[in-house]
């Protein structure tokens, strides 16, 4: 193993950030920052409950823009073809609503408040994750 | 604004941590789930500096009767490990890793105006708009 561009301090800042935004939105709205989750309930939409799901991705969406105004978007590196990144997104899709959540919903929300299935999820995606990785990248791409 | 100025802020800071911290780049989600290969540890500050401030302000929720703009805490309260949930991660996982994208990210990448970002984006709301309809269809 070797280590590279590691950032530690955006990482860290920027960690802190989510973790602010999601705790905001659980003490003033009541609501936990579960990303697939709050899309996931405009789908399909239910009377009286898209109001905050839509604000919130448009926040997500308005700092995006910030990015492209103040950030690198020519940095942004996908390698993913049509075909795996079609393949890749409906197993985000499915996999987060079956398992009710995601990087967000439980690794920071669900960790964060010691949930058990937050934990359990959290490993597991991440485990699944990097096998993944070492699959596509070492044993068939090698 | 409990509704829409809140989840609006909220949305712009936690996408603004995504961005801050790279997590908008797949390659450098890659990057860190390539453990056996160049590793790049920064994930683990995102997630440790988030878990951090998620679980101080979490003390201040347990100690509050209700949210300032809304009725109640609407909070999980399941705490069993069932299949859905395992296959489900698991799920989640393998397509996390195919591509460097998860949900937040990727959501927050729409305003780039890149065609693979949209296409993973349409694959992701076609993945979870047909569970979501078969569960309502099988009641």
């Amino acid at each position: 193993m070797e280590i590279v561009n590691f950032t530690p301090v955006p990482a860290l800042i920027g960690g802190m950030l989510i973790g602010l935004g999601s705790v905001l939105l659980l003490l003033l709205s009541g609501r936990i920052a579960g990303i697939s989750g709050i899309l996931g309930g405009l789908l399909p939409p239910t009377r009286g409950d898209m109001t905050w799901r839509l604000a919130f991705i448009a926040g997500l969406a308005v700092s995006g823009l910030g990015f492209v105004l103040l950030g690198d978007v020519s940095a942004i590196v996908i390698e993913a073809d049509t075909p795996l990144l079609i393949a890749a997104g409906l197993l985000v899709g499915v996999g987060t609503r079956l398992g009710s959540g995601c990087t967000s919903g439980h690794g920071i929300c669900g960790i964060g408040r010691l949930s058990p299935r937050g934990i359990v999820a959290s490993c597991i995606f991440l485990g699944i994750g990097m096998v993944t990785v070492f699959v596509t990248r070492h044993v068939i791409g090698s | 604004m409990g509704r829409l100025l809140v989840p609006l802020l909220c949305g712009l800071i936690f996408g603004a941590g995504l961005a801050i911290s790279g997590m908008v780049n797949p390659a450098k989600v890659l990057g860190f789930l390539d453990v056996t290969g160049q590793w790049d540890p920064s994930l683990i500050l995102v997630m440790g500096g988030g878990v951090a401030v998620f679980a101080a302000g979490f003390l201040l929720v347990k100690r509050t009767a209700r949210p300032v703009f809304a009725a109640k805490f609407e909070i999980p309260t399941r705490r069993d490990i069932d299949p859905r949930l395992v296959a489900g991660a698991v799920l989640f996982g393998i397509g996390w890793g195919l591509a460097g994208f998860c949900p937040g990210p990727a959501l927050t990448s729409l305003a780039f105006g890149m065609t693979k970002v949209y296409v993973f984006v349409a694959a992701m709301v076609a993945g979870s708009l047909a569970y979501g309809l078969w569960m309502r269809f099988r009641g």
